[in-house]
């Protein structure tokens, strides 16, 4: 199968976008390339086919699906806790987010609690993987753009974040800590200190990547005007996160629709308007620094008490009781043998991920398997305006526009 | 409901005969395939929703009548509003009327409604499979189509599952 | 009793060419930039600073499968990659080694359905398996030192 799949890529995909390319393609004026899935500045297994006219792009198509993973039909298998282990994998760069997203869809599902210490830890980590995933945008992007130290840094930085992650979960990135009702445990004591820690030597950090790029004569002339994204356009394509707030629309999910206690955190959503390269540049940094606030207040106010939910339909009981009650026993027996079974009905969460909206839309039919679980996400949305913000770039410029519309493969293909 | 999203829902209800559902605090609105695209329209226009998050459907195979529903979300961010909207069809192969003109990003979307459920969209410029293989045959997330895996190994039949597996010679 | 006994005046060191053929490979092994998912952000962590590649000869990642060696299938491979994936391990010059790394190369990992291929030695033949999801980057590392032990083992005839 594999055999005869490699004799039709070629023809097939010349034939089905015919209509796609210009005339000038077809009549052999221009010149059809081909970025292939393994590239290394395209993030991932991305195939785009450039019209070129010298170096100049006319036209790029986007050919998605490399990493289809078939991860919508596989939760549909599994019961709702065993298909919380496959979300970390959709945008592995956000697994805390991942999670927490499918979480808060069957919280609302089954109209589950979440006690305070939970929400806010929730927040902690969600935070940090925020941080985490814009030092793999910095990284990468500085890599694309000829900056190999900042690189360097950014893993270095993002050591100290997963080593949290890894002293909560056990793991450094595919945790499912997060799990319906609250967390799997209570954090460990090292955590806090840990945290804080964290907090004291990181803004210097930023102020270290700032020195770097910010001001610097090539990075500015690579980015400045680069990739110019119009509110209008961003509105009508969909667009998500920092490219929409790079063009000037102040949207984030955390303070217009506030999830897991998020109102009572002070902080404020960067915004700029000029739209181009060097704008999401710089919202990204100012996001950094406004989830430093975030964890801080998040640590400073944190609450003592349970990180599970008390309904036992959902939650299994404390090991303890089940050597003293029946009902603890019966609990845990149904939850472990057939899952919980939430009521039937729909809903949709959505929660603010480094790329945008990161959407789940829950379908369940009374039965312990979720029917239909949809997953919006904001990569799969935001890929669609690279043929527009790319027209008439030059190559070395489409790589910086792949990099600052920050997409991950895994979100893309599911 | 907040009172924009009440005028919203009433203009619909009246102008296109749809039926409102609430659960959880979220709104829906149930409508028929051939208004979508007015409403649609309405709701961008007059109302004021500007973002569509997401389109998608639900398989309810082996039910027949129907047997899809297309499931839209609408967000606006002037009023701070999120509205879903179910169309129900039947059938083997049917077909919606696309929603590109409206809103733009629904080109990926409805790729995807072809590719993962058979859906046609009507009017689509570009309709051809995104996620799965050119010539992948069959839509991968019907309910009728098999999940594809493959048996998993224990020491008792080990070796018979590396007897059949098709390994890759040099 | 030494080497100093049979090296003699004129300093010269007698070795089988197969020794110093396989050392030489296994010290200036180039892995070719293979990743496809979420491992391959654990290789990129095992390339910088904090769990150094280079220390083991892996400066570079090389892009081209024309100028690499070593190819460490990191991530999940699906349907529509697999003839990629064979086109490039073809373009690769002999001699050349595999690593799966993780558990959705070696075995399709958490994924067992239509999309994924279950196992990567289906598509190319595997020298080192990985396991994790993702495998840390000291396992990696682990890996590539086993592999570096196989490679320390061959002959000549393997790759004639």
């Amino acid at each position: 199968m594999d055999q005869q799949s490699a004799a039709t890529l070629s023809e097939a995909s010349l034939d089905e976008i015919k209509h796609l390319v210009s005339n000038r393609a077809i009549e052999g004026d221009t010149v059809l390339l081909n970025m292939g899935p393994q590239h290394p500045s395209t993030h991932g297994v991305l195939r785009l086919l450039l019209e070129l006219d010298g170096e100049t792009v006319i036209n790029v198509i986007p050919d998605v699906g490399y990493l289809h993973t078939g991860i919508e039909k596989n939760m549909e298998a599994k019961t709702y806790t065993k298909a919380a282990v496959m979300t970390d994998r959709i945008d592995y760069l956000n697994t805390v987010g991942n999670n927490l997203v499918y979480c808060l869809a069957v919280e609302k599902l089954a109209d589950l609690d979440v006690p305070p210490r939970a929400q806010a830890i929730r927040v902690i980590l969600t935070e940090l993987q925020r941080i985490a995933s814009h030092l793999v945008w910095l990284g990468t992007h500085a890599l694309d753009l000829g900056a190999m130290s900042v690189f360097l840094y950014c893993f270095r930085e993002r050591e100290f974040i997963l080593d949290i992650l890894e002293m909560c979960s056990g793991q450094r990135m595919m945790g499912t800590y997060i799990r319906p009702g609250g967390l799997w445990r209570d954090v460990p004591v090292e955590f806090e200190a840990a945290v804080r820690n964290f907090l004291k030597i990181f803004p210097a950090r930023i102020d270290e990547y700032d020195a770097l790029l910010t001001k610097n004569a090539i990075f500015l002339v690579r980015t400045q005007k680069i990739g110019v994204l119009s509110p209008e356009d961003a509105l009508s394509w969909g667009v998500t996160g920092p490219p929409l707030r790079g063009s000037g629309v102040a949207h984030d999910l955390r303070k217009s629709q506030p999830y897991s206690g998020y109102e009572q955190y002070d902080f404020i959503v960067p915004t700029r308007t000029e739209g181009d390269t060097y704008a999401r540049y710089m919202v990204r940094m100012e996001e950094m620094r406004q989830s430093v606030r975030i964890v801080q207040q998040a640590i400073d106010k944190l609450p003592y008490g349970p990180v599970r939910s008390n309904n036992r339909k959902y939650v299994s009981p404390p090991r303890a009781e089940l050597a003293t009650s029946m009902e603890a026993v019966i609990h845990h027996f149904k939850l472990w043998t057939e899952g919980f079974t939430p009521p039937k009905g729909s809903v949709y969460a959505a929660v603010e991920s480094p790329r945008g909206e990161l959407g789940v839309y829950l379908e369940s039919d009374g039965s312990p398997k979720p029917y239909r679980v949809h997953w919006r996400t904001p990569s799969f949305v935001n890929m669609q305006i690279l043929p527009l913000i790319s027209k008439g770039v030059l190559v070395a410029d489409l790589v910086a526009l792949i990099g600052t519309i920050d997409i991950v493969l895994g979100d893309v293909d599911r | 409901m907040d009172e924009h999203l009440q005028s919203a829902v009433d203009a619909l209800k009246e102008r296109f005969a749809a039926q409102v559902s609430e659960f959880r605090g979220e709104v829906s609105l149930i409508l028929v395939p051939e208004c979508i695209v007015d409403a649609c329209r309405a709701l961008h226009d007059e109302f004021s929703f500007e973002l569509l998050s997401e389109e998608t459907a639900v398989d309810y195979w082996p039910q027949e009548t129907p047997r899809f529903h297309v499931v839209y979300r609408v967000r606006s961010l002037r009023d701070n509003l999120i509205l879903g909207l179910r169309v129900p069809l039947n059938g083997i192969t049917p077909v919606i009327p696309s929603i590109v003109e409206v809103y733009k990003n629904a080109n990926w979307f409805e790729r995807e409604l072809w590719d993962m459920f058979g859906i046609r969209a009507e009017g689509h410029p570009d309709l051809r499979r995104i996620l799965m293989p050119y010539d992948w045959e069959g839509h991968p997330l019907r309910k009728d189509y098999p999940l594809g895996y493959e048996e998993v190994a224990f020491s008792f039949n080990q070796k018979e599952i590396d007897d059949r597996k098709p390994f890759a010679k040099e | 009793m030494g080497i100093e006994q049979k090296l003699g005046d004129m300093g010269i060191v007698t070795l089988k060419l197969e020794q110093v053929v396989n050392w030489s490979r296994t010290y200036a092994m180039w892995p070719m930039l293979f990743g496809l998912a979420c491992c391959a952000i654990e290789m990129m962590s095992a390339q910088a600073s904090n769990y150094d590649m280079s220390r083991f000869g892996m400066e570079l990642m090389r892009p081209s499968p024309r100028q690499s060696d070593l190819m460490i299938v990191a991530g999940r491979v699906s349907r529509k990659m697999a003839p990629v994936l064979r086109r490039l391990y073809d373009q690769m010059p002999d001699p050349k080694w595999v690593v799966s790394m993780g558990d959705c190369a070696s075995c399709g990992g958490v994924f067992n359905n239509y999309a994924i291929v279950q196992g990567v030695d289906e598509v190319v033949p595997v020298d080192v398996y990985v396991a994790g999801c993702p495998p840390r980057p000291e396992a990696l590392i682990h890996g590539i030192v086993t592999l570096h032990e196989k490679v320390k083992g061959e002959h000549f005839k393997d790759w004639a």
